[in-house]
């Protein structure tokens, strides 16, 4: 997030696009409410009637996969009705003047056809939007999870630059993160092109630094991302992998692809707290700890950095995942020497310059926000306040693109994929939760009643969903949520996994997989003789 | 601004501020039970009644807004008089049956009865029974919620309506209301149907009696031994500050504290989510995997899988014929000895790491280190698009 979440309840629009936000972030929702209880206009976009479409002011129902339409519409309309931030624009951007252009065949009639979103509604967002003082957009994977996810990503960024609203308190461009550390994981660069703090590792400056600090000689090559390791797998080049703490085998797209490609390899080490459906394939099973069972640091999705401490002793032999790395690590000639979980923190500031101000000792209440570069500095609340880290930013111009495979004969329905409130991610946490599996103990498809009334389908009903890639049985929901044409089921589930029919199409620049957008067929279930 | 006096002490306080914030403010206690800082206020308890000079009867201070020159009384032998009396009567068709009840310790009804010296009403227990000071009927209700987070024992329940407030108020639900009236008021779900709602729970912690507990608490330990350990919720990127409660190395309950980024508020899997932590299924010892891959045995071992799953008891399968364990050492040395000679062979870069968002910032720090320079690749990546 550019800004944080106590900002919320001073927006005066709050513009949510592809964030499930009542289910997803129930608490960040709890500081839209505040803010709609002082008077605060809400504007949704989302293909699904959300629980969170019962309170907007606009609610805008666009075709999974054409937000890019529908943003450069309503930008479409700011710039004609004169509702952008000149100064702004001219200050501290550039490249309005071709983008402007870009912008122009964006017409609210074409955007409709497009997106399906009738011209009036999208006329009354963009109203809404450009008039607002301090207006935030807030975003999840519905963005972000598509084979044109960054495009998407720009077209936010783009509507923000052009109407001022960043750099400022209560504004910005807001995604959500979805997982407990999935900030201080990237932060910490668990990425292939970084090393901690963002600094890339193919700019052999930045290399030394690294080399200096651990003492090693480094490589200059840009590492694979995860997809790209299932298909090194696959192809034979990659051999062996270390998965610390994640299920591929049931969150990837295609997870029959994942698996055939993790069965392929020489050697497989899983570190976990259960025997999850990726550990089931490995070589070596190395039973971590959880949340409750250590020492260190979260940090959330405004970037505070918040201390995590140990409650309870783990089961058995377990150990702290940093116990495990930092032995094998010795066992392979590389020693890293740490008396204390908080020396490695300290460690992390001295590469990272944004949290060099952050110590246990300052976060013993509350966390911090990097940037935080010196110990007196409060840490940074809302980014962008004096200025970008390129100087100027950048409009970029976007086309719409459709999402790589569109309904057809054979498969007329749009999946998209999500979670719903009660189970997180695979399951392998809360599925374990007795109270939580009485209200959500299985897997279903949301199916629009007048689908479900022409296909026959009953409520309740286990029908066969197949895509170019797998095919499952699961429980028909016949629901208001889901438009004509697109159903929904959640991730959660390993009997009946919406990741055997999902796409491997990515996102050509940050190589996310489209898990909103792929092409099924629904059937009902033959009777067995 | 306004200046006002209350129990002789001059103070100034925000125009529209209530008596009572006013007073709390300025650290002049005044008795509540309906009261929540934030939620509207409802004036329903009747303890928190002060005398305003100039008006002939006492007020309820958390309703009534400050006013230039006021002159306030917040304590007197007629205003505790008072107030012990509605305590009385509030208690009168209670149960009183702090010995068993989850809340015992933590509940502001059994500290106000405390402070005021209230004799329980007799006989105690017996549901129906007659007896104390306002000997009359008392509500039974013998319906339990089938619901699996919170618990509803609405004979506990003093009908302050916190409950209702957070769940409209805060959370924009509404799951809940007051129904009929007089002595057969009560709070439920439209039709006195079960619950059926987000389960956060919000209602449960606003609660200032018994009435609302959680249903995974129960003899799970009260506050006697308990140690509070606060730390960071392990689901979605909000990060809401939790408080375990912890008995005898087991998470018995969860909490979070006011003056926390989430202000005290949690959502159904941060409140009622955490059994998975000692769940027999956690992994205990290092498994080293004995049956060869894609083998028929495998094969087998995921179809006799597959059947448990459609009896809906997802994770459970046998491993003895997949893996055995392995201690500590031997498993550290086969995964160095494998990466080593893998790395031999076939360079670093045939070796991938994948790190979790699961955990905290130094392990992730630790593995793309380990990845990068004692591996030596670049190859390491988390979940971030997932």
């Amino acid at each position: 997030m550019t800004n944080s979440m106590s900002e919320i309840e001073n927006n005066d629009v709050i513009f949510v696009i592809g964030s499930n936000t009542t289910e997803t972030h129930p608490i960040v929702w709890l500081k839209m409410k505040k803010a709609l209880n002082k008077g605060a206009k809400l504007i949704v976009a989302d293909p699904r009637r959300i629980n969170l479409a019962k309170f907007a002011h606009v609610w805008l129902q666009q075709k999974s996969g054409t937000d890019v339409a529908l943003l450069n519409a309503i930008m479409h309309v700011l710039f004609k009705e004169g509702l952008i931030d000149r100064v702004f624009i001219l200050v501290r951007t550039e490249g309005f003047e071709e983008f402007k252009k870009s912008l122009e065949e964006y017409t609210p009639e074409y955007a409709e056809k497009i997106t399906g979103v009738p011209k009036e509604k999208i006329i009354k967002a963009a109203l809404l939007y450009g008039k607002a003082q301090r207006a935030g957009i807030y975003y999840t994977m519905g963005i972000t999870q598509h084979s044109h996810g960054t495009e998407n990503v720009y077209a936010i960024a783009n509507l923000s630059l052009m109407t001022g609203n960043l750099g400022i308190e209560s504004t910005g461009v807001n995604p959500l993160r979805g997982q407990n550390n999935v900030q201080g994981s990237s932060d910490m660069a668990c990425l292939p092109n970084l090393y901690p703090g963002y600094q890339r590792v193919d700019i052999p400056a930045i290399r030394e630094k690294f080399e200096n600090a651990w003492d090693v000689k480094l490589s200059d090559k840009i590492g694979l991302t995860a997809p790209e390791m299932i298909d090194a797998a696959l192809e034979g080049k990659l051999k062996a992998m270390y998965i610390m703490g994640e299920n591929p085998a049931l969150s990837d797209p295609d997870i029959n692809h994942t698996i055939k490609a993790l069965k392929k390899l020489d050697f497989l080490v899983v570190q976990d707290i259960f025997l999850t459906e990726t550990a089931e394939l490995a070589d070596v099973v190395i039973p971590a700890t959880c949340f409750a069972e250590k020492d260190g640091t979260f940090t959330n999705t405004e970037r505070r950095v918040q201390r995590v401490r140990k409650a309870v002793e783990p089961p058995g032999e377990a150990k702290e995942d940093s116990w495990i790395i930092t032995e094998l690590s010795k066992r392979l000639g590389y020693d890293m020497k740490y008396s204390s979980i908080e020396e490695v923190f300290q460690e992390i500031g001295k590469v990272w310059q944004a949290v060099v101000g952050i110590t246990y000792h300052r976060i013993e209440k509350q966390g911090i926000q990097w940037p935080c570069p010196t110990l007196d500095h409060p840490g940074t609340p809302y980014l962008f306040k004096g200025g970008f880290p390129r100087g100027k930013a950048q409009f970029i111009m976007l086309k719409y693109r459709p999402s790589a495979e569109l309904p057809d004969e054979n498969y007329p329905f749009i999946l998209s994929t999500g979670r719903q409130l009660f189970q997180y991610h695979t399951g392998s946490m809360t599925r374990r939760v007795d109270a939580i599996n009485t209200v959500s103990p299985e897997p279903y498809i949301e199916i629009n009643p007048q689908d479900a009334n022409r296909l026959g389908i009953a409520d309740e009903q286990k029908i066969k969903v197949s895509s170019r890639r797998g095919e499952i049985e699961i429980k028909a929901w016949i629901s208001e949520r889901p438009d004509k044409g697109v159903v929904f089921i959640p991730f959660h589930f390993k009997e009946a996994a919406a990741n055997m029919l999902t796409n491997i199409a990515l996102d050509p620049f940050c190589k996310i997989p489209e898990l909103k957008v792929c092409a099924v067929r629904i059937e009902k279930l033959k009777v067995k003789s | 601004m306004i200046n006002l006096t209350i129990d002789g002490k001059k103070i100034t306080v925000l125009d529209s501020t209530s008596v009572l914030d006013a007073a709390r403010q300025n650290d002049i206690s005044i008795p509540t039970l309906c009261h929540h800082p934030k939620l509207t206020p409802f004036g329903g308890c009747r303890l928190c009644i002060v005398e305003v000079k100039g008006i002939p009867r006492p007020v309820t201070s958390c309703t009534t807004p400050v006013s230039e020159g006021m002159e306030v009384t917040t304590t007197s032998p007629y205003l505790e008089d008072l107030r012990k009396t509605v305590l009385e009567l509030i208690l009168s068709d209670h149960p009183n049956d702090c010995m068993v009840c989850e809340k015992a310790g933590d509940c502001t009804l059994q500290e106000l009865a405390y402070f005021y010296g209230i004799n329980p009403p007799i006989p105690p227990l017996e549901k129906g029974g007659r007896g104390g000071i306002f000997a009359g009927e008392r509500r039974v209700y013998t319906k339990r919620d089938g619901n699996p987070f919170i618990e509803r024992a609405m004979e506990k329940c003093i009908l302050c309506g916190r409950c209702v407030k957070v769940c409209d108020e805060v959370m924009g639900v509404g799951a809940i209301d007051f129904t009929y009236r007089g002595f057969k008021s009560k709070i439920c779900p439209p039709y006195e149907r079960d619950l059926d709602c987000v389960f956060c729970g919000q209602c449960v912690a606003v609660c200032p009696t018994g009435a609302l507990t959680g249903k995974m608490w129960t003899l799970k330990g009260r506050q006697k031994e308990i140690k509070e350990v606060d730390t960071i919720c392990p689901y979605c990127g909000v990060g809401c500050s939790i408080t375990l409660h912890v008995r005898r190395n087991e998470v018995i309950r969860v909490s979070s504290k006011d003056d926390t980024i989430n202000e005290g508020w949690l959502c159904v899997k941060g409140r009622f989510g955490y059994n998975f932590i000692n769940h027999r299924d956690r992994l205990t010892r290092p498994l080293i995997r004995i049956a060869p891959k894609n083998t028929k045995e495998a094969q087998k071992i995921r179809s006799s899988e597959d059947k448990t799953i459609s009896n809906s008891q997802p994770l459970n399968f046998s491993t003895s014929h997949v893996f055995r364990e392995a201690s500590w050492d031997e498993a550290l040395d086969y995964i160095a000895e494998k990466l080593k000679t893998i790395k031999e062979k076939h360079g670093p870069d045939a070796i991938a790491g994948l790190s979790s968002a699961r955990c905290t910032n130094e392990e992730n720090y630790i593995f793309q280190k380990f990845m990068r320079a004692s591996i030596g690749t670049n190859n390491i990546d988390h979940c971030a698009r997932f």
